[in-house]
This record gives structure tokens, C-alpha cells and sequence, in this order.
């Protein structure tokens, strides 16, 4: 059934993607957390300078952004020469490349919901929490997290959402290689530019119908559970 | 551990025939990997070796090659890049020919748009006309040329009456769509098995220089012979020219 429908490179073009969306929406949870909680949380003058780098991915055009991390990734480039000292072969033109210029490119649709909901949280819950002998590693995993829930909910959305449509950063640096870095949003590309339209909007559909799905997902569920940090005060 | 004890053998068989046969790593510039697409089976089937094919733009794969990019062979959509790679020594010396050469054509989707003399062009009684940017891609700086023999690349540009498409696919989209009137496109992208539907201008070969598509082996290439052995293929074999030709490219007799 499904084998009849998309073709074999499809199939491991939508794999590569899933696979890309999953593990960066799990590397931006372990490094946005701790920074989020950080920009929220701190009176340290560095925070206006954290808060405008990290939303600097979205300035940059994708295949601009993509040459840069080609460049710094390449063998020529630090990140390369770096990887070469680790006696490592460089991140460019395979999966852990891909993986690395997604974090980075998908980051403010992680830090900048996640900043929001504890911003929102407050210091008093936690000082209440702190009167009642917690923590701070207890204040922060106990009332924190779970005041914060939609903001995690949202982030890992957008940021799934945001990987499966990512192009002009994965071509760059990617290769487009069959197998390896070809994702499901660059075998569309593929697809119309061989004026195979039927093979394009069948991917196209998978994509939408897929993220569709997730984020009517997502919506319901931050719905159904009542802020949490609208009642306090 | 019952699962893997299971799989290796499969494993061993898979890096077992990996030995026998080459997978090559093709750069392909957009507009010849339809074709290439078609021609890969003719190939795998006379060699036993795997192509894998990547499609993009000739200036991205340029730029990549240069960071260490794993192919084997580029077929770039001009000779320029190639000549550069090789004089950058990361192209093999002596490797590079020219696999095709492209055909310009003034392109409507309706018929009745075009003349088959391109008059259309001076009579000026068009809306917008679509091409690729000239400063990249060469089926767009070929348009650029006719335009200026013709006369009317000053006036067209005076009149913002160019839609400038980022490559010749982008030209091809406005025209498509019928965003613009008609639009400078390669034969390659309008022929269907030798016959072009809406109206068509085929410009003189004279009016412009040829869009000459240069194929060389990248210096890294842990497969020279098998890459060698898919250029003189593509170069020498019947079939392989009878697909190029097909396909609205000339070849180098």
C-alpha cells in the first residue's frame, strides 16, 4: 500500500526527515531549556545580547545561513578543523551535519515559547516553593517545568514543524544526497524539477497532512489543560 | 543479540557485493537530471556499478566541491565551473568534455503567442517576458545575447518588462504558470519526445555563444575508474546519445 504510493527514495527521504524533526526537537529541549530558564530569569546585562543572538537564525536567509555552516563545517573551517583534531571526520554532507545546522537554524521557535511560559511562571511559586525548603533543582523541576508544560508543547511543535519544512539550510549543507542527506522537503524540490508534479504533491500532502495533524494536536491539548499560570497572583 | 546474530550474515553479503560494484555520487545540474534520471538504469544495467544522483545548481556545487563534497563526477549545466575546478586542481586534468549542449527557445504554453520567426519580440505587444538571470545561470546570459543582437535589451529593461527567474526552472515556472507572456527556456524543459506543445521560437545557434554542459571527476574520488568508466559511457554510447538528443541537447560529433 504504502510502498505503491511513494516511491523507495521518498520513503527514505520522509524517514531522514522524521528522523532529523525528532532528534532535533530533543537536542533543543536539553540546550534550550537551561538557557530559556536563564533569559527568563536573570538580571544580568548579557541577557538583551543572549536574547538577540539567539533569534538570529531568522534573520538570515536559509542558503545563506547553509553556506556559512558549509564553510565553518568544511574542512577549511574551525568546526571542521575541530572535528579533524577529534580525529573525526567534518559534519558536512552527512546526517550529524544536517542535525547540527537544524538545531541552530530552528532554535528561536524552541527558546522563544519556552522564554515566554517560564517569564510567565514568576518568582513568586518559586519563592513560595523556596519556603517550603525545596531545592533550587527541586523549584525548577517541580514547579517550574510543570507551570511551563504549554510552552514545552509549543516549542516541540514548532520546532518539528519548522525542521520538516527546512530547505534551503539542508540543501547547502546536505548535498542532497540520496539516502544520506536528500529529506523529504528537498525531494519535492526534486520533484518539480523534473515536472514530476504528481510525485511532488503527494510529498507535499504527506508533509501538510502530517503537521497538520500535530499542531491541531498540540492546540487541542494546550486547550484543554488550563493555563497554569493564569490563575495566580 | 539473537536479532544481530541473525543480521550479520545479511550485513556481510551487503559490504560483500559493496566490494564488487561502485556506488557513484553524481552532481547533476537541475536541468539535465531529468535526463540523467532516465539514462541511469541504462548504465547500472551495462556496468553493475550504482549511481546516486544529486541535483542542484552548478554555482552550489561548485562551492561544495570546494568544502570536500562527496561526489565522484559533476555535470555542470556550463563549462566555466568545470574549467575552474580543474584549474583549482580539484578536478582530475584531462577529464572534462562537454556531454551536451543546450538549445534556447522563446517559450508560450498557448498557441498563436510566439512566430516561429520571433517577431513578436520588436512588435513589443507583450505584457512580461520571462528569463534567468543572466549573471548565473547560461541559459540566461544566451537570452541576454539574443536580446541585445536584436536590439531590445535596453528598451526591455527600460520598460522593467523582465521577469528574472534565479534559474532557467524559475523562467520556465513564470511562463508556465502564465505569469509572463513567454519566457527564454532550454528546449529540454518544452520537448516532450521531439514535439513542443504551445508556440515556440527557436533563435538562431549564431545569435548566441553555445551553452556548453562540461562534465569532469572530482580529484577525491575514491572511484576513478568506475567514474571514468560512466564519462566514456556517456561520451561514446549509442543509447546515451540517442537519450541526450531526445531530450533537445545537441552533442559534440
Amino acid at each position: 500500500m504504502i510502498g505503491s504510493l511513494y516511491s523507495s527514495d521518498d520513503l527514505v527521504a520522509l524517514w531522514i526527515s522524521l528522523r532529523l524533526a525528532t532528534l532535533t526537537v530533543l537536542l533543543l529541549l536539553l540546550l534550550c531549556t537551561p538557557l530559556a530558564w536563564w533569559l527568563a530569569t536573570t538580571r544580568s546585562r548579557l541577557r538583551v545580547i543572549g536574547e538577540a543572538t539567539a533569534a538570529l537564525p531568522l534573520v538570515l536567509p536559509p542558503t545563506v545561513l547553509g553556506f556559512y555552516l558549509l564553510l565553518f563545517l568544511g574542512p577549511n573551517g574551525w568546526g571542521g578543523a575541530l572535528m579533524h583534531a577529534l580525529g573525526l571526520r567534518p559534519l558536512s554532507f552527512s546526517f550529524g551535519g544536517l542535525l547540527f545546522g537544524s538545531v541552530l537554524y530552528s532554535m528561536p521557535f524552541m527558546m522563544q515559547p519556552l522564554q515566554n511560559s517560564f517569564q510567565s511562571v514568576g518568582v513568586r511559586m518559586l519563592e513560595i516553593a523556596a519556603t517550603l525548603r525545596a531545592t533550587p533543582l527541586d523549584r525548577f523541576f517541580s514547579v517550574a517545568v510543570p507551570l511551563a508544560r504549554r510552552g514545552f508543547i509549543t516549542g516541540a511543535a514548532l520546532t518539528f514543524a519548522h525542521t520538516l519544512g527546512e530547505f534551503g539550510v539542508v540543501l547547502m549543507l546536505g548535498g542532497n544526497i540520496p539516502g544520506r542527506t536528500q529529506t523529504a522537503s528537498i525531494a519535492i524540490f526534486n520533484h518539480v524539477e523534473t515536472f514530476d508534479y504528481a510525485g511532488a504533491q503527494r510529498l507535499s500532502l504527506t508533509l501538510l497532512l502530517t503537521c497538520f495533524a500535530l499542531l491541531l494536536l498540540v492546540y487541542a491539548t494546550n486547550r484543554r489543560t488550563p493555563d497554569p499560570t493564569a490563575a495566580q497572583v | 543479540m539473537s536479532l544481530l546474530s541473525r543480521m550479520l550474515p545479511a550485513l556481510w553479503l551487503l559490504t560483500a557485493t559493496a566490494a564488487q560494484c561502485d556506488d557513484l555520487n553524481i552532481a547533476v545540474a537541475a536541468n539535465f537530471y531529468g535526463t540523467l534520471q532516465k539514462m541511469a538504469p541504462m548504465f547500472e544495467q551495462a556496468s553493475g556499478d550504482h549511481l546516486l544522483l544529486s541535483s542542484g545548481s552548478s554555482g552550489q556545487f561548485y562551492t561544495q566541491i570546494h568544502e570536500s563534497a562527496p561526489f565522484d563526477v559533476f555535470l555542470s549545466a556550463d563549462a566555466d565551473r568545470p574549467k575552474q575546478l580543474e584549474s583549482d586542481k580539484l578536478a582530475v586534468a584531462g577529464s572534462r568534455f562537454t556531454y551536451a549542449i543546450g538549445t534556447l527557445v522563446l517559450w508560450s504554453p498557448k498557441d498563436g503567442v510566439v512566430d516561429h520567426d520571433g517577431k513578436v519580440l520588436k512588435a513589443g505587444r507583450f505584457h512580461m517576458l520571462g528569463i534567468a538571470e543572466p549573471r548565473t545561470a547560461p541559459y540566461g546570459a544566451a537570452a541576454q545575447q539574443v536580446l541585445t543582437a536584436l536590439g531590445l535589451w535596453d528598451r526591455l529593461n527600460a520598460d522593467k518588462k523582465l521577469a528574472v527567474g534565479e534559474n532557467i526552472n524559475q523562467a520556465w515556472q513564470f511562463a508556465a504558470t502564465g505569469n509572463v507572456d513567454m519566457a527564454f527556456v532550454a528546449l529540454s524543459q518544452v520537448s516532450k519526445d521531439g514535439s513542443i506543445a504551445g508556440s515556440y521560437w527557436l533563435p538562431a545557434q549564431s545569435l548566441y555563444a553555445p551553452i556548453e554542459q562540461d562534465a569532469v571527476i572530482l580529484e577525491h574520488s575514491a572511484h576513478q575508474k568506475a567514474a571514468a568508466a560512466f564519462l566514456k559511457w556517456l561520451r561514446q554510447d549509442p543509447q546515451a546519445i540517442a537519450t541526450i538528443k531526445a531530450a533537445g541537447y545537441h552533442v559534440r560529433e
